[in-house]
Protein backbone atom coordinates (compact mmCIF):
# COMPACT_ATOMS: atom_id res chain seq x y z
CA UNK A 1 0.00 0.00 0.00
CA UNK A 2 1.25 3.57 -0.70
CA UNK A 3 2.57 5.30 2.18
CA UNK A 4 -0.55 7.60 2.75
CA UNK A 5 -0.32 11.28 2.73
CA UNK A 6 3.21 11.69 1.58
CA UNK A 7 1.14 12.15 -2.11
CA UNK A 8 -1.40 14.80 -1.35
CA UNK A 9 -1.50 17.37 -3.56
CA UNK A 10 -2.55 19.95 -1.11
CA UNK A 11 -0.52 23.30 -3.41
CA UNK A 12 -2.42 26.29 -2.26
CA UNK A 13 -2.29 25.23 1.70
CA UNK A 14 1.62 23.86 1.07
CA UNK A 15 3.35 26.78 -0.62
CA UNK A 16 1.82 30.01 1.59
CA UNK A 17 3.24 28.04 4.59
CA UNK A 18 6.13 26.26 5.12
CA UNK A 19 5.51 22.55 6.63
CA UNK A 20 6.72 21.57 10.66
CA UNK A 21 5.13 21.93 13.58
CA UNK A 22 7.05 24.33 15.27
CA UNK A 23 6.97 27.48 12.99
CA UNK A 24 6.50 30.96 13.62
CA UNK A 25 3.10 31.84 15.20
CA UNK A 26 0.52 30.67 12.56
CA UNK A 27 -2.59 31.92 11.55
CA UNK A 28 -5.68 30.95 13.35
CA UNK A 29 -7.74 28.70 10.85
CA UNK A 30 -10.67 28.36 13.11
CA UNK A 31 -11.67 29.60 16.48
CA UNK A 32 -14.83 29.29 18.57
CA UNK A 33 -15.55 32.36 21.26
CA UNK A 34 -18.27 31.54 24.45
CA UNK A 35 -20.28 29.68 21.70
CA UNK A 36 -23.79 28.17 23.47
CA UNK A 37 -25.79 25.96 21.57
CA UNK A 38 -29.66 25.21 22.38
CA UNK A 39 -31.74 21.67 21.02
CA UNK A 40 -35.03 20.88 21.67
CA UNK A 41 -34.75 23.62 25.24
CA UNK A 42 -31.71 21.41 26.00
CA UNK A 43 -28.23 23.47 26.52
CA UNK A 44 -26.32 21.13 24.97
CA UNK A 45 -22.85 23.74 24.40
CA UNK A 46 -22.02 26.32 26.79
CA UNK A 47 -19.41 28.83 26.34
CA UNK A 48 -17.16 26.53 24.28
CA UNK A 49 -14.20 28.38 23.06
CA UNK A 50 -10.87 27.37 21.44
CA UNK A 51 -8.73 28.27 18.38
CA UNK A 52 -6.49 26.43 16.35
CA UNK A 53 -4.00 26.98 13.71
CA UNK A 54 -2.90 25.60 10.43
CA UNK A 55 -0.19 23.00 10.45
CA UNK A 56 -2.29 21.59 13.89
CA UNK A 57 -3.50 18.50 14.63
CA UNK A 58 -6.47 19.20 17.82
CA UNK A 59 -8.22 15.95 18.96
CA UNK A 60 -11.56 16.53 20.55
CA UNK A 61 -12.00 13.79 23.13
CA UNK A 62 -15.00 13.75 24.92
CA UNK A 63 -17.70 10.38 25.84
CA UNK A 64 -21.03 9.87 24.12
CA UNK A 65 -23.30 12.88 24.23
CA UNK A 66 -20.55 15.35 25.28
CA UNK A 67 -21.21 17.54 22.59
CA UNK A 68 -18.48 16.57 19.46
CA UNK A 69 -20.48 16.39 16.84
CA UNK A 70 -23.04 18.97 17.44
CA UNK A 71 -19.62 21.28 17.93
CA UNK A 72 -18.91 20.28 14.18
CA UNK A 73 -22.39 21.08 12.92
CA UNK A 74 -21.98 24.64 14.57
CA UNK A 75 -18.92 25.38 12.51
CA UNK A 76 -20.48 23.66 9.55
CA UNK A 77 -23.43 25.91 9.79
CA UNK A 78 -25.87 22.72 9.89
CA UNK A 79 -26.44 24.02 13.67
CA UNK A 80 -27.32 27.71 14.43
CA UNK A 81 -25.31 28.79 17.69
CA UNK A 82 -27.63 31.05 20.46
CA UNK A 83 -24.83 33.13 21.10
CA UNK A 84 -20.92 33.49 20.51
CA UNK A 85 -19.09 33.25 17.41
CA UNK A 86 -17.57 31.30 14.87
CA UNK A 87 -14.36 32.40 13.32
CA UNK A 88 -12.86 30.87 10.09
CA UNK A 89 -9.49 32.81 9.26
CA UNK A 90 -10.26 35.38 11.67
CA UNK A 91 -13.65 36.55 9.85
CA UNK A 92 -17.67 35.57 10.93
CA UNK A 93 -18.37 32.42 9.42
CA UNK A 94 -20.08 32.66 5.53
CA UNK A 95 -21.88 29.75 3.72
CA UNK A 96 -19.08 30.84 1.10
CA UNK A 97 -16.08 30.41 3.59
CA UNK A 98 -17.00 27.19 4.84
CA UNK A 99 -17.00 25.98 1.50
CA UNK A 100 -12.97 25.70 2.51
CA UNK A 101 -13.75 23.39 5.14
CA UNK A 102 -13.37 19.46 4.30
CA UNK A 103 -15.51 17.20 6.77
CA UNK A 104 -15.73 13.46 7.42
CA UNK A 105 -19.06 13.22 9.07
CA UNK A 106 -19.69 9.90 11.80
CA UNK A 107 -22.34 8.31 10.15
CA UNK A 108 -22.50 7.87 6.24
CA UNK A 109 -25.09 5.30 5.24
CA UNK A 110 -24.55 4.16 1.62
CA UNK A 111 -26.78 1.55 0.06
CA UNK A 112 -24.96 -1.42 -1.17
CA UNK A 113 -26.30 -1.36 -5.09
CA UNK A 114 -25.97 2.70 -5.10
CA UNK A 115 -24.67 3.47 -8.66
CA UNK A 116 -21.47 5.02 -7.87
CA UNK A 117 -17.88 4.22 -7.73
CA UNK A 118 -15.58 5.30 -4.71
CA UNK A 119 -13.59 7.34 -7.57
CA UNK A 120 -17.46 9.25 -8.45
CA UNK A 121 -17.54 9.68 -4.99
CA UNK A 122 -14.19 11.59 -4.29
CA UNK A 123 -14.65 13.49 -7.99
CA UNK A 124 -17.57 14.90 -6.03
CA UNK A 125 -15.78 16.49 -3.70
CA UNK A 126 -14.08 18.50 -5.99
CA UNK A 127 -17.46 19.67 -7.82
CA UNK A 128 -20.41 19.25 -6.71
CA UNK A 129 -21.85 22.27 -6.08
CA UNK A 130 -21.15 23.14 -9.89
CA UNK A 131 -24.01 23.00 -12.31
CA UNK A 132 -24.10 21.68 -15.67
CA UNK A 133 -22.93 17.57 -16.27
CA UNK A 134 -18.91 16.98 -15.33
CA UNK A 135 -17.14 16.50 -18.84
CA UNK A 136 -14.48 13.55 -18.51
CA UNK A 137 -10.97 15.46 -18.16
CA UNK A 138 -7.71 13.50 -17.87
CA UNK A 139 -7.26 16.67 -15.08
CA UNK A 140 -10.31 15.55 -13.49
CA UNK A 141 -9.30 12.30 -13.46
CA UNK A 142 -5.68 12.52 -12.56
CA UNK A 143 -6.31 14.64 -9.55
CA UNK A 144 -9.05 11.53 -8.20
CA UNK A 145 -6.28 8.90 -8.74
CA UNK A 146 -4.12 11.27 -7.34
CA UNK A 147 -5.99 11.44 -4.33
CA UNK A 148 -7.22 8.12 -3.79
CA UNK A 149 -3.23 6.92 -4.14
CA UNK A 150 -2.53 9.53 -0.85
CA UNK A 151 -5.07 8.20 1.08
CA UNK A 152 -3.88 4.50 -0.11
CA UNK A 153 -7.09 3.55 -1.47
CA UNK A 154 -6.20 2.63 -5.00
CA UNK A 155 -7.03 -0.48 -5.04
CA UNK A 156 -11.00 0.80 -3.89
CA UNK A 157 -11.32 2.94 -7.09
CA UNK A 158 -14.11 1.28 -8.78
CA UNK A 159 -16.17 -0.16 -6.27
CA UNK A 160 -19.25 0.51 -5.42
CA UNK A 161 -19.55 2.78 -2.36
CA UNK A 162 -22.04 1.10 -0.62
CA UNK A 163 -19.95 -2.17 -0.61
CA UNK A 164 -16.64 -0.70 1.12
CA UNK A 165 -15.91 -1.79 4.96
CA UNK A 166 -15.68 0.95 7.50
CA UNK A 167 -11.81 1.29 7.06
CA UNK A 168 -12.12 1.27 3.24
CA UNK A 169 -15.40 3.87 3.07
CA UNK A 170 -13.32 6.09 5.39
CA UNK A 171 -10.42 6.77 3.80
CA UNK A 172 -12.30 7.40 0.66
CA UNK A 173 -14.58 9.78 2.51
CA UNK A 174 -11.33 11.87 3.47
CA UNK A 175 -9.96 11.88 0.29
CA UNK A 176 -13.74 12.93 -0.75
CA UNK A 177 -13.14 15.68 1.59
CA UNK A 178 -9.67 16.73 1.06
CA UNK A 179 -10.38 17.21 -3.07
CA UNK A 180 -11.37 21.32 -2.34
CA UNK A 181 -7.81 21.55 -1.01
CA UNK A 182 -9.16 22.28 2.45
CA UNK A 183 -7.30 24.89 5.27
CA UNK A 184 -9.20 22.91 7.68
CA UNK A 185 -10.45 19.33 7.61
CA UNK A 186 -13.05 18.23 10.61
CA UNK A 187 -13.61 14.84 11.22
CA UNK A 188 -15.87 12.94 13.41
CA UNK A 189 -14.92 9.84 15.15
CA UNK A 190 -12.82 8.38 12.66
CA UNK A 191 -11.41 5.93 14.48
CA UNK A 192 -14.73 4.40 15.56
CA UNK A 193 -15.49 1.57 13.56
CA UNK A 194 -11.58 0.80 12.94
CA UNK A 195 -9.20 -2.45 13.90
CA UNK A 196 -5.89 -0.80 15.91
CA UNK A 197 -4.01 -0.86 13.11
CA UNK A 198 -6.15 0.83 10.81
CA UNK A 199 -6.65 3.33 13.29
CA UNK A 200 -2.86 3.91 13.60
CA UNK A 201 -3.31 4.14 9.57
CA UNK A 202 -5.31 6.83 9.55
CA UNK A 203 -4.11 8.58 12.66
CA UNK A 204 -0.62 8.72 10.73
CA UNK A 205 -2.48 10.00 7.20
CA UNK A 206 -4.02 12.71 9.61
CA UNK A 207 -0.81 13.46 10.93
CA UNK A 208 0.86 13.76 8.05
CA UNK A 209 -1.50 16.04 6.10
CA UNK A 210 -1.51 18.20 9.24
CA UNK A 211 2.33 18.44 9.60
CA UNK A 212 3.66 18.43 6.45
CA UNK A 213 1.02 19.89 4.26
CA UNK A 214 0.21 22.48 6.55
CA UNK A 215 -3.92 21.35 7.14
CA UNK A 216 -5.59 22.34 10.66
CA UNK A 217 -6.81 18.98 11.44
CA UNK A 218 -9.80 19.13 14.05
CA UNK A 219 -10.93 14.91 15.05
CA UNK A 220 -12.95 13.70 17.36
CA UNK A 221 -12.30 10.45 19.77
CA UNK A 222 -13.84 8.58 22.75
CA UNK A 223 -10.54 7.83 23.55
CA UNK A 224 -7.39 10.03 24.01
CA UNK A 225 -4.55 7.69 23.47
CA UNK A 226 -4.05 6.37 19.85
CA UNK A 227 -3.94 10.47 19.45
CA UNK A 228 -0.87 10.98 21.82
CA UNK A 229 1.62 10.38 19.64
CA UNK A 230 0.78 13.04 17.39
CA UNK A 231 -1.58 15.55 18.44
CA UNK A 232 -0.75 19.24 19.43
CA UNK A 233 -3.62 20.28 20.95
CA UNK A 234 -7.07 18.99 22.80
CA UNK A 235 -10.09 20.28 23.02
CA UNK A 236 -12.09 18.40 26.11
CA UNK A 237 -15.30 18.16 26.36
CA UNK A 238 -17.58 17.54 29.22
CA UNK A 239 -21.08 18.43 30.34
CA UNK A 240 -21.18 20.79 27.29
CA UNK A 241 -18.05 22.85 28.45
CA UNK A 242 -14.77 22.86 26.99
CA UNK A 243 -11.21 23.44 27.87
CA UNK A 244 -8.65 23.32 25.69
CA UNK A 245 -4.80 23.55 25.33
CA UNK A 246 -2.09 21.29 25.04
CA UNK A 247 -2.29 17.78 27.07
CA UNK A 248 -0.11 18.36 29.44
CA UNK A 249 -2.33 21.98 30.14
CA UNK A 250 -5.54 20.21 29.99
CA UNK A 251 -5.58 16.24 30.93
CA UNK A 252 -4.29 17.93 34.36
CA UNK A 253 -6.76 16.37 37.76
CA UNK A 254 -7.80 20.09 38.59
CA UNK A 255 -8.80 21.36 35.05
CA UNK A 256 -11.04 17.93 34.39
CA UNK A 257 -12.42 18.00 37.78
CA UNK A 258 -13.56 21.89 36.89
CA UNK A 259 -14.48 20.43 33.75
CA UNK A 260 -16.69 17.65 35.04
CA UNK A 261 -18.10 19.48 38.03
CA UNK A 262 -17.15 16.92 40.14
CA UNK A 263 -13.61 15.49 40.96
CA UNK A 264 -11.45 13.15 38.28
CA UNK A 265 -8.06 11.39 38.35
CA UNK A 266 -6.02 11.53 35.57
CA UNK A 267 -3.76 7.98 35.84
CA UNK A 268 -0.88 6.97 33.30
CA UNK A 269 -0.79 3.31 32.85
CA UNK A 270 2.11 2.58 30.97
CA UNK A 271 2.02 4.95 28.61
CA UNK A 272 -1.52 5.40 28.52
CA UNK A 273 -3.86 8.12 29.86
CA UNK A 274 -6.84 6.94 32.17
CA UNK A 275 -9.17 9.37 32.86
CA UNK A 276 -11.59 8.12 36.17
CA UNK A 277 -14.04 9.49 38.71
CA UNK A 278 -12.88 9.92 42.31
CA UNK A 279 -10.22 11.80 43.42
CA UNK A 280 -8.95 9.02 46.15
CA UNK A 281 -6.73 7.41 43.74
CA UNK A 282 -3.29 7.64 43.80
CA UNK A 283 -3.20 10.01 40.72
CA UNK A 284 0.01 11.08 39.11
CA UNK A 285 0.07 15.06 38.82
CA UNK A 286 0.07 16.57 35.58
CA UNK A 287 1.33 14.52 32.66
CA UNK A 288 3.64 17.03 31.49
CA UNK A 289 7.15 14.75 32.01
CA UNK A 290 5.25 11.60 30.98
CA UNK A 291 4.26 13.24 27.46
CA UNK A 292 7.43 14.52 27.19
CA UNK A 293 8.66 11.24 25.92
CA UNK A 294 5.97 10.74 23.36
CA UNK A 295 6.69 13.70 21.38
CA UNK A 296 9.91 14.66 19.28
CA UNK B 1 -45.78 2.60 -43.24
CA UNK B 2 -47.18 4.02 -40.35
CA UNK B 3 -49.69 6.78 -40.40
CA UNK B 4 -48.73 10.28 -38.89
CA UNK B 5 -51.43 9.41 -36.17
CA UNK B 6 -48.55 6.73 -35.47
CA UNK B 7 -45.85 9.19 -36.09
CA UNK B 8 -47.11 11.14 -33.26
CA UNK B 9 -47.88 8.33 -30.63
CA UNK B 10 -44.62 7.54 -31.17
CA UNK B 11 -42.82 10.50 -30.82
CA UNK B 12 -44.74 11.41 -27.58
CA UNK B 13 -43.78 7.79 -25.95
CA UNK B 14 -40.50 8.52 -26.84
CA UNK B 15 -39.88 11.77 -25.02
CA UNK B 16 -41.91 9.91 -21.93
CA UNK B 17 -40.03 7.08 -21.95
CA UNK B 18 -36.25 9.23 -21.99
CA UNK B 19 -37.13 11.50 -19.77
CA UNK B 20 -38.88 8.77 -16.88
CA UNK B 21 -35.55 6.79 -17.51
CA UNK B 22 -33.45 10.08 -16.66
CA UNK B 23 -35.39 11.33 -14.05
CA UNK B 24 -36.09 8.09 -12.89
CA UNK B 25 -32.77 7.39 -12.09
CA UNK B 26 -32.47 9.92 -9.41
CA UNK B 27 -36.08 8.93 -7.96
CA UNK B 28 -34.46 5.37 -7.14
CA UNK B 29 -31.23 7.16 -6.14
CA UNK B 30 -32.76 9.10 -3.37
CA UNK B 31 -35.00 6.05 -2.33
CA UNK B 32 -38.18 8.57 -3.22
CA UNK B 33 -40.06 5.79 -4.96
CA UNK B 34 -43.35 6.34 -3.18
CA UNK B 35 -42.79 10.45 -3.97
CA UNK B 36 -42.68 9.45 -7.91
CA UNK B 37 -46.29 7.46 -7.40
CA UNK B 38 -47.79 10.58 -5.51
CA UNK B 39 -47.19 13.59 -7.59
CA UNK B 40 -49.22 11.67 -10.62
CA UNK B 41 -51.74 11.05 -8.22
CA UNK B 42 -52.27 14.90 -7.75
CA UNK B 43 -51.96 14.87 -11.41
CA UNK B 44 -54.94 13.11 -11.73
CA UNK B 45 -57.13 14.70 -9.28
CA UNK B 46 -55.86 18.10 -10.96
CA UNK B 47 -57.33 17.13 -14.33
CA UNK B 48 -60.26 15.53 -12.96
CA UNK B 49 -61.05 19.24 -11.54
CA UNK B 50 -59.71 20.88 -14.77
CA UNK B 51 -62.55 18.63 -17.16
CA UNK B 52 -65.09 19.31 -14.30
CA UNK B 53 -64.53 23.10 -14.66
CA UNK B 54 -64.07 23.09 -18.31
CA UNK B 55 -60.20 24.81 -18.28
CA UNK B 56 -57.65 22.89 -19.61
CA UNK B 57 -56.42 19.81 -18.61
CA UNK B 58 -52.61 20.21 -18.70
CA UNK B 59 -52.87 23.37 -16.79
CA UNK B 60 -55.21 21.70 -14.29
CA UNK B 61 -52.83 18.84 -13.99
CA UNK B 62 -49.81 20.90 -13.79
CA UNK B 63 -51.24 23.01 -11.35
CA UNK B 64 -51.95 20.09 -8.92
CA UNK B 65 -48.71 17.82 -9.89
CA UNK B 66 -46.72 21.32 -8.25
CA UNK B 67 -49.34 21.81 -4.99
CA UNK B 68 -48.60 17.78 -4.79
CA UNK B 69 -44.89 18.45 -4.60
CA UNK B 70 -44.45 21.38 -2.66
CA UNK B 71 -46.92 19.70 0.01
CA UNK B 72 -44.62 16.84 0.43
CA UNK B 73 -41.88 19.04 0.26
CA UNK B 74 -43.41 21.62 3.07
CA UNK B 75 -44.83 18.41 5.49
CA UNK B 76 -41.89 15.77 4.74
CA UNK B 77 -39.53 18.75 6.62
CA UNK B 78 -41.99 18.82 9.55
CA UNK B 79 -42.50 15.13 10.31
CA UNK B 80 -41.64 11.91 8.60
CA UNK B 81 -41.96 12.09 4.98
CA UNK B 82 -43.34 8.75 4.33
CA UNK B 83 -46.12 9.51 6.25
CA UNK B 84 -46.70 13.31 4.12
CA UNK B 85 -46.39 11.42 1.27
CA UNK B 86 -48.73 8.45 1.85
CA UNK B 87 -51.31 11.22 3.06
CA UNK B 88 -50.84 13.43 -0.05
CA UNK B 89 -51.39 9.87 -2.37
CA UNK B 90 -54.88 9.44 -0.43
CA UNK B 91 -56.00 12.78 -0.14
CA UNK B 92 -55.47 13.76 -4.08
CA UNK B 93 -57.09 9.93 -4.93
CA UNK B 94 -60.05 11.09 -2.96
CA UNK B 95 -60.55 14.43 -4.30
CA UNK B 96 -60.18 12.97 -7.88
CA UNK B 97 -63.04 10.67 -7.31
CA UNK B 98 -65.17 13.38 -5.80
CA UNK B 99 -64.12 15.50 -8.73
CA UNK B 100 -65.17 12.33 -10.92
CA UNK B 101 -68.50 11.60 -9.34
CA UNK B 102 -69.49 15.35 -10.03
CA UNK B 103 -68.52 15.75 -13.87
CA UNK B 104 -70.40 14.21 -16.80
CA UNK B 105 -67.16 13.38 -18.48
CA UNK B 106 -67.06 9.51 -20.41
CA UNK B 107 -65.57 6.57 -18.72
CA UNK B 108 -62.57 6.30 -21.46
CA UNK B 109 -61.24 9.79 -20.73
CA UNK B 110 -60.95 9.07 -16.85
CA UNK B 111 -59.75 5.51 -17.91
CA UNK B 112 -56.91 7.57 -19.78
CA UNK B 113 -56.61 9.64 -17.49
CA UNK B 114 -55.01 6.56 -15.29
CA UNK B 115 -53.91 4.51 -17.99
CA UNK B 116 -52.89 6.84 -20.88
CA UNK B 117 -53.77 7.30 -24.42
CA UNK B 118 -51.15 6.57 -25.93
CA UNK B 119 -52.48 5.75 -29.33
CA UNK B 120 -54.75 8.32 -29.84
CA UNK B 121 -52.29 11.72 -29.09
CA UNK B 122 -52.60 14.94 -31.36
CA UNK B 123 -49.85 16.72 -33.20
CA UNK B 124 -50.17 19.69 -30.04
CA UNK B 125 -49.73 17.05 -27.73
CA UNK B 126 -46.82 16.14 -29.29
CA UNK B 127 -45.52 19.51 -29.50
CA UNK B 128 -46.06 20.14 -25.86
CA UNK B 129 -45.02 17.01 -24.83
CA UNK B 130 -42.02 17.40 -26.61
CA UNK B 131 -41.47 20.69 -25.54
CA UNK B 132 -41.85 19.80 -21.35
CA UNK B 133 -39.59 16.89 -22.12
CA UNK B 134 -36.70 19.20 -23.43
CA UNK B 135 -37.41 21.55 -20.04
CA UNK B 136 -37.00 18.44 -17.88
CA UNK B 137 -33.54 17.12 -19.36
CA UNK B 138 -32.22 20.84 -19.20
CA UNK B 139 -33.02 20.74 -15.70
CA UNK B 140 -31.22 17.34 -15.14
CA UNK B 141 -28.53 18.19 -17.32
CA UNK B 142 -27.87 21.24 -14.73
CA UNK B 143 -28.37 20.46 -11.44
CA UNK B 144 -26.65 16.49 -11.92
CA UNK B 145 -24.04 17.08 -9.70
CA UNK B 146 -25.83 18.43 -6.43
CA UNK B 147 -28.96 15.91 -7.30
CA UNK B 148 -26.22 13.04 -7.70
CA UNK B 149 -24.35 13.65 -4.19
CA UNK B 150 -27.43 14.69 -2.36
CA UNK B 151 -28.92 12.11 -3.50
CA UNK B 152 -26.36 9.53 -2.75
CA UNK B 153 -25.33 11.06 0.71
CA UNK B 154 -27.32 14.08 1.78
CA UNK B 155 -24.77 14.18 5.33
CA UNK B 156 -21.86 14.96 2.09
CA UNK B 157 -23.74 17.00 0.28
CA UNK B 158 -24.51 19.54 3.27
CA UNK B 159 -20.90 19.92 3.76
CA UNK B 160 -20.22 20.77 0.50
CA UNK B 161 -22.52 23.85 0.92
CA UNK B 162 -25.66 21.95 -0.90
CA UNK B 163 -28.38 22.95 1.28
CA UNK B 164 -30.64 19.64 1.42
CA UNK B 165 -33.91 21.30 1.78
CA UNK B 166 -32.88 22.88 -1.44
CA UNK B 167 -31.81 20.24 -3.40
CA UNK B 168 -35.17 18.49 -2.19
CA UNK B 169 -37.63 20.98 -3.44
CA UNK B 170 -35.60 21.11 -7.01
CA UNK B 171 -36.38 17.42 -6.97
CA UNK B 172 -39.97 17.95 -6.23
CA UNK B 173 -40.24 20.62 -8.68
CA UNK B 174 -38.27 18.32 -11.42
CA UNK B 175 -40.72 15.19 -10.78
CA UNK B 176 -43.81 17.65 -10.86
CA UNK B 177 -42.44 18.78 -14.40
CA UNK B 178 -41.88 15.25 -15.35
CA UNK B 179 -45.68 14.57 -14.44
CA UNK B 180 -46.86 17.33 -16.16
CA UNK B 181 -45.15 16.17 -19.30
CA UNK B 182 -45.94 12.36 -18.84
CA UNK B 183 -49.25 11.97 -17.72
CA UNK B 184 -51.70 13.14 -20.38
CA UNK B 185 -49.59 10.47 -22.72
CA UNK B 186 -48.90 7.31 -19.99
CA UNK B 187 -51.54 8.08 -17.35
CA UNK B 188 -51.01 8.58 -13.67
CA UNK B 189 -50.25 4.61 -13.03
CA UNK B 190 -48.02 4.11 -15.48
CA UNK B 191 -45.77 6.89 -15.02
CA UNK B 192 -44.54 5.40 -11.75
CA UNK B 193 -43.64 1.95 -13.17
CA UNK B 194 -41.77 3.36 -16.26
CA UNK B 195 -39.89 5.73 -13.67
CA UNK B 196 -39.43 2.87 -11.18
CA UNK B 197 -38.21 -0.48 -12.91
CA UNK B 198 -35.97 0.60 -15.18
CA UNK B 199 -33.99 2.60 -13.24
CA UNK B 200 -33.90 0.02 -10.79
CA UNK B 201 -32.82 -2.33 -13.47
CA UNK B 202 -29.92 0.35 -14.53
CA UNK B 203 -28.74 1.12 -10.83
CA UNK B 204 -28.19 -3.46 -10.44
CA UNK B 205 -26.41 -3.51 -13.87
CA UNK B 206 -24.23 -0.74 -13.96
CA UNK B 207 -22.20 1.34 -11.38
CA UNK B 208 -21.18 4.20 -12.67
CA UNK B 209 -24.01 6.84 -12.24
CA UNK B 210 -23.19 7.98 -16.06
CA UNK B 211 -23.56 4.29 -17.55
CA UNK B 212 -26.79 3.84 -15.08
CA UNK B 213 -28.60 6.84 -16.81
CA UNK B 214 -28.30 6.03 -20.17
CA UNK B 215 -28.98 2.17 -19.80
CA UNK B 216 -31.98 3.64 -17.37
CA UNK B 217 -33.17 5.46 -20.78
CA UNK B 218 -32.46 2.76 -23.18
CA UNK B 219 -34.70 0.52 -21.03
CA UNK B 220 -37.54 2.42 -20.46
CA UNK B 221 -37.27 3.35 -24.41
CA UNK B 222 -37.12 -0.43 -25.14
CA UNK B 223 -40.17 -0.74 -22.97
CA UNK B 224 -42.26 2.05 -24.20
CA UNK B 225 -41.45 0.83 -27.84
CA UNK B 226 -42.36 -2.48 -27.34
CA UNK B 227 -45.48 -2.04 -25.57
CA UNK B 228 -46.73 0.12 -28.24
CA UNK B 229 -46.26 -2.61 -30.89
CA UNK B 230 -47.59 -4.88 -28.65
CA UNK B 231 -50.65 -3.45 -27.91
CA UNK B 232 -51.44 -2.21 -31.57
CA UNK B 233 -50.90 -5.82 -32.64
CA UNK B 234 -53.02 -7.18 -29.99
CA UNK B 235 -55.32 -4.71 -29.03
CA UNK B 236 -54.41 -5.35 -25.19
CA UNK B 237 -54.43 -2.30 -23.29
CA UNK B 238 -51.18 -0.15 -23.51
CA UNK B 239 -50.42 -0.08 -19.79
CA UNK B 240 -50.77 -3.96 -19.54
CA UNK B 241 -47.71 -4.08 -21.28
CA UNK B 242 -45.97 -1.28 -20.55
CA UNK B 243 -46.17 -2.12 -16.33
CA UNK B 244 -45.26 -5.87 -17.29
CA UNK B 245 -42.40 -5.11 -19.34
CA UNK B 246 -40.84 -2.78 -16.56
CA UNK B 247 -41.48 -5.21 -13.95
CA UNK B 248 -39.86 -8.01 -15.81
CA UNK B 249 -36.40 -5.41 -16.81
CA UNK B 250 -36.42 -4.86 -13.16
CA UNK B 251 -36.02 -9.05 -12.30
CA UNK B 252 -34.34 -9.65 -15.40
CA UNK B 253 -31.59 -7.08 -14.55
CA UNK B 254 -31.09 -8.31 -10.88
CA UNK B 255 -30.91 -12.24 -12.20
CA UNK B 256 -28.11 -10.78 -14.78
CA UNK B 257 -26.00 -9.27 -11.81
CA UNK B 258 -26.28 -12.06 -9.06
CA UNK B 259 -25.27 -13.89 -12.50
CA UNK B 260 -22.27 -11.62 -12.81
CA UNK B 261 -21.25 -11.19 -9.89
CA UNK B 262 -21.12 -15.66 -9.59
CA UNK B 263 -18.85 -16.00 -12.08
CA UNK B 264 -16.72 -13.22 -11.46
CA UNK B 265 -16.25 -14.72 -7.72
CA UNK B 266 -15.73 -18.10 -9.35
CA UNK B 267 -13.03 -16.79 -12.24
CA UNK B 268 -11.38 -15.72 -8.79
CA UNK B 269 -11.46 -19.08 -7.17
CA UNK B 270 -10.28 -20.96 -10.11
CA UNK B 271 -7.31 -18.31 -10.32
CA UNK B 272 -6.51 -18.90 -6.86
CA UNK B 273 -6.82 -22.71 -7.77
CA UNK B 274 -4.19 -22.04 -10.82
CA UNK B 275 -1.75 -20.67 -8.92
N1 LIG C 1 -31.55 17.53 17.62
C1 LIG C 1 -31.33 17.37 18.94
N2 LIG C 1 -32.29 17.67 19.84
C2 LIG C 1 -32.08 17.52 21.15
N3 LIG C 1 -30.94 17.09 21.69
C3 LIG C 1 -29.94 16.76 20.86
C4 LIG C 1 -30.08 16.88 19.44
N4 LIG C 1 -28.93 16.48 18.87
C5 LIG C 1 -28.12 16.13 19.89
N5 LIG C 1 -28.72 16.30 21.08
C6 LIG C 1 -28.14 16.05 22.39
O1 LIG C 1 -26.96 16.78 22.49
C7 LIG C 1 -25.98 16.06 23.20
C8 LIG C 1 -24.69 16.04 22.40
O2 LIG C 1 -24.89 15.24 21.26
P1 LIG C 1 -23.72 14.99 20.23
O3 LIG C 1 -24.27 14.17 19.13
O4 LIG C 1 -23.11 16.27 19.88
O5 LIG C 1 -22.71 14.12 21.11
P2 LIG C 1 -21.34 13.44 20.67
O6 LIG C 1 -20.29 13.99 21.55
O7 LIG C 1 -21.13 13.58 19.22
O8 LIG C 1 -21.62 11.94 21.08
P3 LIG C 1 -21.14 10.56 20.39
O9 LIG C 1 -19.78 10.30 20.89
O10 LIG C 1 -22.11 9.56 20.91
O11 LIG C 1 -21.22 10.75 18.91
C9 LIG C 1 -26.57 14.69 23.46
O12 LIG C 1 -26.95 14.63 24.80
C10 LIG C 1 -27.76 14.61 22.56
O13 LIG C 1 -28.78 13.87 23.15
MG1 LIG D 1 -21.02 12.28 17.69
Amino acid sequence: MARPGRRLLLADAVSTCPPGRHGEARAEVLALDGVDVWLSGRKVLSEVSFAIRAGEFTGVIGSNGAGKTTMFRVVLGLEAASSGQVLLDGESASHRSRRSIGYVPQKVVLEPDLPLRARDLVGLGLDAHKLGVPWPSRARRDAVDEMLAGVGATSLADARVGTLSGGELQRVLIAHALMSGPRLLILDEPLANLDIRSGQEIVELLAGLAHGHNVAVLMAAHDINPLLEVMDRVVYLAGGRAASGTVGEVVRPDVLSRLYGHPVSVLDVEGRILVIAGSNIQAVGTLEDDLGEHRH
Amino acid sequence: MFSSFMVNTWLAATTVAAIAGVVGFFVVLRGASFVAHAVPKSAFAGAAGASLLGISTLGGLGAFSLLGALTIGWLGRRGRHDVATALSIVVMLGLGALFLSWSAEYASEIYALLFGQVLGVSGSEVLVTVVLGAVSLLAVATLYRPLLLSSATPELAATRGLRSSRVELAFLLLVALVTTTAVPVVGALLMFSLMIGPAGAAQALSRRPATAICLSTAIALCTVWLSIAASYLSNWPIGFFVGTLAGLAYVAARLAAAALRRRAVSVERLGAAGR
